[in-house]
């Protein structure tokens, strides 16, 4: 658990184009410097679900690594070389260091993720969305993701923007840590992210600065705590099934 | 109550009101709509807030719209949902891979085949298996979403005509959607909430019949569909309460995230089958229909269009059903279950369980790791879209390198386009707030998950 913040051992850290640390505001984690292998984000320890106790299968030994893809070097491949040279251009021209927006670009099963820096979400979407070139016309929305052992960047908000121009795709990316779950919203950007945003708010507590109205909308209103978090229970009950008892779906066996 | 009522007692006997902090407050239940505005009117209050829903009959489902209105003019309009949050993604944490298409066949309870389809394209997609999917599963996948676009456009047309008092539509639409069902049960086994299609294929092959069975509804549907033209698209009443209402531009569309069916009817011919194509779209021939309109009637045009090109989509099809299995070759992915029709219904293959239990201990020990354990999928993220009848429908898929899912998020296509009923609605009437709502097509199940 302690590396959950360290990358894989054995490289130097400086990328094409992603080397980085410098130049963030105050209260942001500092990106993980630019890796080319997977990015570790957690251990799981053990198997069956038997954390406790006497383990007598020694399947309790058992250590697996989460790792996620790490950072890609160019070319990128497909579309994306010229989505992020346009991209990094623009930013240039707005007077943005492109290395200080953008932490990372990963290219995975043929999808570009851009590793955004949380004060700078709102000028990259923008500029996504205005440029000629570029033209990512629809947002589709704000996703929330919880990696609880990923220190100081537990909370993840990633967005699916769709140029119709171009036909492209891109991913955008930004982390928030628990104990700061903010990230700026994008409602002024795409008003489509209005009832998005309040719903990753509902379920992960990321709190989207600027958002107009930023309340719950699936749970009550005086709903404590945040749903989707991993380490909110799913709760439920043991059910009886022909004379045996099925716990509830949580409390079952996992392989994870 | 009484003791409040006795201040107002123009509605002491009529609708049953009390007195709150924010003023009179009516419980409508019926027909004593005229008696409330009566006695609305005489209470001097220029400013009523209108609850409708959760339960109206015409919100389709669990909706409630909370109208602002100053006479039969809406001034603000906004939407209440969670009504129907059931915690599907969250359930999917929980449960394995394979299982995962049993709660999202459940979201958009509508859309199954869509929903099946885009969850198993994101976890095709981490697999990195996309490619060997076998060609029969996906042209029937195929086959299953367009006839799942047809019974998805005549739920539509019929509740949409039934609100407007049109109930004729609304039999016909069910009359014909019963066919597909038909059709559905016999493939799947089931009316809705199939979980046929699965990572890596389908659960099981087309049973005996089914080809003759879809080749009898094409005669049938293709005979029914002329009805709704000239039941409705000329009809002057039908018109006149669908046109120029719900009105929506293309850059409004763009702003809200609209599409589908809102978004063509501004003009613009986006349609992910051709703009980002899946499952093979792009070898099929049909258009897709756009009108200039921007409003409830312009949709309206497009789901009918768009039902006579799923014919078209469905013929194709058929010609391109070559024998070959439904499910990918690789055995540590491949759902081992057989299933067979039993005396008591669909069931394990008798066949399968004597193969494992008699014959190869190997095959028992994958189906036994299979079933309890499932698969792992290697740890990244994809984002599967898929056109369902409502929109872009967008998966995004988490894996953590497990058997079960990370995290699987929806981008149900209601959801979003339910947020441009403000626009649609404001400064129109109430009556015209139905018909707005209606030309969304929401569906709470998807909008709420």
């Amino acid at each position: 658990m302690s590396d959950a913040s360290e990358t894989s051992p054995g490289t130097d850290g400086t990328g094409n184009g992603n080397g980085n640390g410098t130049g963030n505001g105050n209260n942001v984690p500092a990106p993980r410097v630019s890796a080319a292998g997977p990015e570790v984000i957690g251990v799981r320890k053990g198997m069956f679900g038997a954390r406790s106790g006497g383990d007598t299968s020694g399947y309790g030994g058992l250590v697996r690594t989460v790792a996620m893809p790490g950072a890609s070097h160019r070319p990128y491949g497909s579309y994306f070389d010229e989505v992020v040279d346009e991209l990094e251009g623009a930013l240039e021209e707005q007077d943005l260091l492109p290395q200080n927006a953008i932490e990372k670009v990963v290219v995975d099963r043929g999808e570009l993720t851009l590793h955004i820096a949380r004060e700078h979400l709102v000028r990259v979407a923008r500029t996504l969305r205005d440029d000629p070139a570029l033209r990512f016309e629809l947002c589709t929305g704000v996703c929330g993701v919880h990696f609880p052992e990923d220190k100081s960047r537990e909370l993840h908000a990633v967005y699916h923007l769709r140029s119709i121009t171009h036909g492209r795709v891109v991913r955008l990316e930004v982390t928030a840590p628990d104990a700061d779950p903010h990230v700026p919203s994008l409602v002024s950007v795409y008003p489509t992210n209005d009832w998005h945003e309040r719903e990753a708010y509902d379920f992960f507590g990321l709190v989207f600065d600027g958002h107009p109205a930023l309340t719950r909308i699936m749970m009550p209103d005086d709903w404590q705590g945040f749903p989707q978090r991993k380490d909110y229970p799913l709760g439920g009950i043991p059910i009886e099934y022909k004379g045996a008892q099925i716990p509830a779906p949580d409390q079952r066996r996992s392989y994870s | 109550m009484n003791a409040q009522n006795a201040s107002n007692s123009a509605s002491s006997d009529t609708a049953a009101s009390r007195e709150t902090t924010e003023g009179t407050v009516y419980t409508v239940t019926g027909g004593d709509w005229d008696e409330v505005v009566q006695s609305a009117a005489k209470a001097d209050d220029e400013r009523i807030v209108v609850n409708m829903g959760p339960q109206h009959p015409s919100t389709h489902g669990v909706l409630r719209l909370i109208l602002e209105i100053d006479g039969e003019t809406v001034t603000e309009a906004r939407c209440g949902i969670g009504y129907l949050h059931t915690g599907i993604e969250k359930n999917l944490e929980f449960r394995n891979w394979t299982q995962g298409t049993t709660f999202v066949t459940r979201m958009d309870y509508l859309t199954p085949f869509f929903n099946e389809t885009a969850y198993c394209l994101g976890v095709e997609k981490l697999l990195g298996i996309t490619d060997q999917i076998p060609d029969r599963a996906t042209v029937i996948r195929v086959l299953l979403m367009e006839l799942n676009r047809l019974s998805s456009h005549l739920v539509c047309i019929a509740t949409g005509g039934m609100e407007l008092g049109a109930t004729t539509i609304m039999i016909y639409g069910f009359r014909d959607r019963e066919l597909i069902l038909d059709i559905f049960e016999l493939i799947t086994g089931l009316r809705m909430n199939h979980a046929f299609i699965r990572p890596g294929g389908l659960a099981q092959d087309l049973p005996p019949g089914a080809v003759d069975q879809l080749r009898d509804f094409l005669g049938t549907m293709k005979k029914n569909l002329p009805e709704y033209d000239k039941l409705a698209t000329g009809n002057p009443i039908f018109k006149a309460r669908m046109q120029d209402v719900g009105y929506l531009d293309l850059t409004g569309c763009m702003a809200l995230g609209a599409t589908g069916p809102i978004l063509r009817s501004a003009g613009l011919p986006h349609d992910l089958r051709k703009a980002d194509p899946y499952c093979g779209y792009e070898t099929y021939e049909f258009d897709a229909a756009t009108t200039e309109s921007c409003d409830s009637y312009g949709r309206f045009l497009i789901r009918l269009e768009e039902m006579r090109q799923s014919l078209r989509i469905i013929e194709q099809c058929l010609e391109r059903l070559e024998p070959g299995p439904v499910m990918v070759a690789d055995k540590k992915i491949a759902w081992p279950a057989q299933l067979a029709m039993g005396p008591d219904g669909l069931g394990n293959s008798l066949d399968h369980i004597k193969n494992i239990m008699g014959t190869s201990m190997e095959a028992l020990i994958h189906h036994f790791k299979l079933v309890t354990e499932g698969f792992r999928v290697p740890a990244g993220q994809a984002y599967a879209a898929v056109e369902s009848p409502k929109g872009e429908l967008g998966v995004h898929v988490v894996s953590d390198g497990g058997t079960r899912p990370y995290r699987v998020h929806f981008r149900d296509p209601s959801f979003t386009n339910l947020q441009a009923m403000a626009a649609m609605c404001e400064g129109g009437q109430v009556a015209d707030v139905i018909v707005a709502v209606a030309s969304i097509d929401p569906v709470m199940g998807g909008v709420d998950r």
